[in-house]
């Protein structure tokens, strides 16, 4: 469909970036009242007088709430407002109980940070900075469910469902100033930028930061200017971006549709896109040309947050250390080289990497299960390597039992085939699937003797010193064993009976 | 025994002459028969109010220590949202709707045993000045059926007028606790703003409204002030400080040393003679009570009307978006292929009677982009210059007073197609709401043209609501002497048995 090349776009435009982040956080309680925050409950559950909006039923703040987003700012690098205030954003909306959603307007709780992402580029890693404009406090809506037609939207729906869990549950809104001058790379700076985030945002534990459960979610505005100008060009907002590949590819994906458009002289419309997972491309939303009017006005119901200096700074010393930082301490301690380490963080599993190191195992071991045989796994099943039901206390079983011999590597990949399976622990996989090492040298003697009868010819080579036909005869031992033997003594033991020194 | 004070109640029921359950009763009765005519109530609770009444007598017998109020009936006013019973708001668009919670007050009323006999009428969403606005047909003036009985909380008012309740609760965002109260001679007060939880109340305009008690005497609005007041952690915007001793003052009425203000710009052109005469009479006993009268000057009131009819209508707009046939109230238009929004519009088209459109539509406009800085923006800051002037004010006296209303109650039907000779008569009260400040209504005799009630307003600073209680129960005393007999007992019989 696309006639023009992602090197046609960038020989003649520069991209401008714009990124809203909405995160859910984690907090026990709703943004304003009571309710539970749990994920996946039944439907309209977890509901009071306050979110719902029932007649009379007031607001009141949620102090943790409060503390994540100043924590959030933060680790962002922002100013924390002495004063800030909510305000009311006024539209009508089913799924909206009020029919306003408390947000933050002209008074945002935190302005003006940065945050510093780092991608490859062709002359090697750089370093870029994405200033951010504020980071405000809102509440989530309700859900709805359009059952009947064919879209799954509200148009031409039969009916619809409407539940109110969701509604009210706190979010904070992460919003970056523009951001020029990343080129070519900008769809790879959008996806480290929201990266970037979600390890902040975890290292600070405010929220679970699911992407594909919407805990974590991204609004990418993306417009282009002949490269030279310093005139912004007209923006789109794609919204539905629902993992970091998503983002890379959005991004990409309006450049590309906008450049399109301007090289036939046609103008890009400013508008609302929703981006479609199965194609990569966006499609269109309503239009903000009849831009809705929110009518902001400051939340009457709620005084002002002020939050004083002295929480502030105590906050400021409890942030956890910058994720970008333990990155450059972890590959230092376990001395990794670059490309291993892109690829744990590309593949996600450095936190698993590193629960694993410090219950015990060797760094190097650790990773190259993370990377090797649980990936491919992951891969296998189509899921993300979190999804899999293993933890790092399970590899790092392994491991141990790898060191002390009573695995051997490739009963190891059964056993870590088997803890994915959901057959239980390690030493339950164990257990229950009769594996274990042949450290007999007995038996294993036997089996030499046996096979070296079957294929006399073959031993009675190495006899003479032709050592390298001793393969057949190990990988035929390990067979006549079912694979349960230490190969290592196998040879060693198999080279002796043969009068060839091992070595 | 229904014409005496809810305190005077109290002490019969405290020393068992009569039962709560007889006394209220007695209420239900004397509803069956003049509420036909006054019409005060939308909805009796008669076998809500009658176990209520049972479980207080069956405590006192238990010997339980009791509040000072348990067992003396109440109206409510239908803003405040009480469990499983009918709150309509005078609108609609709330038709059937039985809140599944208690509001704050509700809530301290039950706990102070204090027995509610149900849910009083009101201007629609407490928008307006004569209670012509509900939905379900005006209540009348006891003192004259052919005349309005102050709005929005006519319902309340009418009802301690007409003896069916010798305590109210009303709600008060520009002056609907004090101008009904002003027009049936009876006294309301308006706290000070976070004195008393809003959780419950339906908001009209959040910075503006508060509920309060109304009465037929000081004392016993103080004695019901004490019940509802004090901080609520369910209401953001509720005060946390001890509750003002507001008992304590009614109960001295002493006004030795104090310094009264008259507001200057409150009193003259456009208000009616009857009313001057009588507010200046009252300025003399309250001089012979030994207060010092001083004048003050509040140059910004003139604008507060105006910043009002910006700032009420524009967070009316927002809270009122929340009727929108979803989840509870009316349903309009609801047929197969109906779309969400045209449910909605058809609903609120239905359901919101003409002032609230007025309103919704006046505040859609004054915040909308482009116009907020000139009309809300500028709302705001005459509310700041309001609140100045109070406070230039109170620098130089403890209390400051005003007639209630420029006129007595005026004929229903009269005003109804002129809304801003409506919103004319809350020109005197308006300001106490922008401030935050607390207002009192007492009566203080008939103006002589047309032997109407007239009210008497006091104003005192954030959280010193003790002030008005002294100078109310003083002026109150001064005119009792004067008068041998409450005003009320010149008020008609209605007809009823009492």
């Amino acid at each position: 469909m696309s006639a023009l090349t992602y090197e046609d776009v960038i020989s003649k435009y520069e991209p401008v970036l714009g990124l809203e982040v909405h995160v859910e956080l984690n907090t026990n309680s709703k943004m304003f009242c009571g309710c539970s925050t749990i994920f996946g409950a039944e439907p309209n559950t977890q509901t009071c007088p306050v979110c719902l909006a029932l007649p009379g039923a007031l607001p009141v703040v949620n102090e943790k709430a409060i503390e994540s987003t100043i924590l959030i700012g933060l680790a962002l690098n922002c100013s924390i407002a002495p004063f800030s205030r909510f305000a009311r954003k006024n539209y009508f909306y089913p799924d909206m109980p009020k029919n306003f959603q408390i947000s933050q307007y002209d008074e945002p709780i935190c302005v003006n940070g940065y945050v510093d992402v780092e991608i490859d580029t062709d002359e090697g890693p750089k370093s870029f900075r994405i200033e951010i404009e504020r980071v405000h406090m809102e509440e989530d809506t309700g859900k709805s469910l359009h059952v009947g037609g064919s879209t799954g939207r509200i148009h031409g729906a039969d009916y619809s469902l409407l539940d109110y869990n969701r509604a009210g549950i706190p979010l904070v809104e992460i919003v970056t100033k523009i951001v020029p001058g990343t080129g070519k790379y900008a769809p790879e700076v959008a996806k480290a930028y929201v990266a970037e985030l979600r390890d902040i945002l975890r290292a600070l534990g405010v929220s679970d930061v699911k992407m594909e459960q919407g805990s974590l979610r991204c609004d990418a505005n993306v417009s282009l200017r002949l490269i030279g100008s310093d005139v912004l060009g007209t923006r789109s907002e794609t919204k539905n971006v629902n993992s970091l590949r998503s983002v890379e590819r959005a991004v990409r994906g309006e450049m590309i549709r906008h450049a399109e458009r301007l090289n036939k002289g046609e103008k890009v419309v400013q508008e609302t896109r929703h981006f479609q997972e199965d194609t990569g491309l966006t499609r269109s939303g309503r239009s903000k040309e009849q831009a809705e009017d929110y009518r902001y006005f400051p939340e009457p119901d709620l005084v002002p947050v002020a939050p004083d200096a002295q929480w502030i700074e105590k906050l400021r010393a409890s942030l956890p250390e910058r994720p970008s930082l333990r990155r450059k301490r972890l590959q230092e301690q376990w001395s990794v080289p670059d490309k291993e380490m892109a690829a744990m963080i590309n593949a996600d599993v450095l936190n698993l990497v590193e629960e694993t190191v410090l219950l015990g195992s060797d760094p190097t071991k650790a990773r190259s299960w993370w990377l090797g045989e649980i990936s491919r796994l992951a891969n296998e099943k189509d899921v993300t390597i979190s999804e899999l039901a293993i933890s790092a206390k399970d590899v790092a079983e392994i491991v141990s039992l790898v060191a002390q011999g009573e695995l051997t590597d490739k009963l190891a990949r059964g056993v870590v085939e088997g803890v994915i399976a959901g057959e239980g622990t390690p030493a339950q996989v164990i257990a229950s699937r009769g594996i274990k090492v042949v450290n007999d040298d007995g038996a294993l003697m036997a089996a030499i003797e046996k096979v070296c009868s079957e294929q006399s010819e073959t031993a009675e080579k190495v006899r003479n010193g032709h050592v390298p036909a001793a393969g057949a005869l190990i990988g035929a031992v390990m067979k006549e064993t079912k694979g349960q033997a230490d190969a290592a003594r196998v040879r060693e033991l198999l080279l002796g009976h043969l009068g060839q020194a091992a070595n | 025994m229904i014409k005496n004070s809810a305190a005077e109640m109290a002490q019969s029921l405290a020393s068992g002459t009569i039962t709560s359950v007889a006394l209220t009763q007695a209420h239900l009765d004397r509803i069956a028969e003049v509420d036909g005519k006054v019409h005060a109530f939308l909805h009796v609770d008669t076998q809500g109010a009658l176990k209520q009444a049972a479980d207080v007598d069956a405590a006192r017998a238990r010997g339980e220590k009791l509040g000072p109020l348990a067992g003396v009936p109440l109206a409510l006013k239908d803003v405040l949202v009480q469990k499983d019973v009918p709150t309509t708001c005078g609108s609609k668009i709330l038709e059937g709707w039985r809140p599944p919670y208690d509001s704050t007050v509700v809530s301290k009323l039950k706990g102070a045993g204090v027995v509610i006999l149900g849910k009083t009428n009101m201007d629609e969403f407490a928008m307006g000045s004569s209670t012509e606005n509900s939905a379900y047909g005006p209540t009348h003036n006891p003192w004259d059926l052919t005349r309005i009985p102050g709005g929005s909380g006519g319902g309340s008012s009418a009802a301690l007028a007409a003896f069916e309740a010798p305590l109210a609760i009303g709600t008060d965002t520009g002056g609907s606790i004090r101008q009904p109260a002003a027009v049936t001679g009876t006294v309301g007060v308006k706290p000070t703003y976070g004195g008393v939880s809003r959780y419950g109340l339906v908001a009209f305009s959040s910075s503006l409204d508060q509920a309060g008690p109304c009465a037929r005497t000081v004392l016993d609005t103080a004695l019901l002030h004490e019940v509802i007041a004090g901080h609520d952690p369910k209401d953001s915007t509720s005060i946390n400080a001890p509750v003002p001793q507001v008992v304590a003052a009614a109960k001295s009425g002493d006004v030795k040393g104090m310094k009264i203000g008259v507001v200057k710009e409150l009193n003259g052109d456009g208000y009616q003679a009857g009313v001057r005469q009588r507010f200046e009479e009252s300025l003399e006993l309250l001089a012979q009570a030994g207060a010092e009268i001083v004048e003050v000057s509040a140059p910004n009131f003139e604008y507060a009307l105006a910043a009002y009819y910006l700032i009420a209508p524009s967070e009316c707009s927002s809270n009122l978006a929340r009727f929108d046939a979803m989840r509870y109230g009316l349903r309009v238009g609801d047929t197969d292929g109906a779309s969400a929004e045209s449910v909605m519009n058809m609903t609120r088209e239905v359901g919101f009677g003409r002032e609230v459109k007025r309103r919704i539509l006046l505040g859609t406009y004054a915040l909308s982009s482009g116009y907020y800085d000139a009309y809300y923006g500028s709302a705001q800051k005459v509310r700041t210059l309001i609140t100045q002037d109070f406070n230039n004010a109170f620098a130089k006296c403890d209390v400051m007073v005003s007639p209630t209303c420029p006129t007595t109650a005026f004929k229903i039907g009269e005003k109804a197609n002129d809304p801003l000779a409506m919103y004319l008569n809350d020109i005197a009260t308006i300001p106490v709401n922008m401030a935050g400040i607390g207002g009192m209504s007492l009566p203080c005799g008939v103006a002589s043209e047309d032997g109407l009630p007239v009210g008497f307003q006091i104003m005192s600073p954030v959280m010193q609501d003790q002030r008005m209680y002294s100078v109310g129960a003083a002026l109150e005393a001064a005119l009792l002497s004067k008068w041998g007999a409450p005003l009320l007992s010149q008020a008609p019989s209605l007809g009823g048995a009492a």
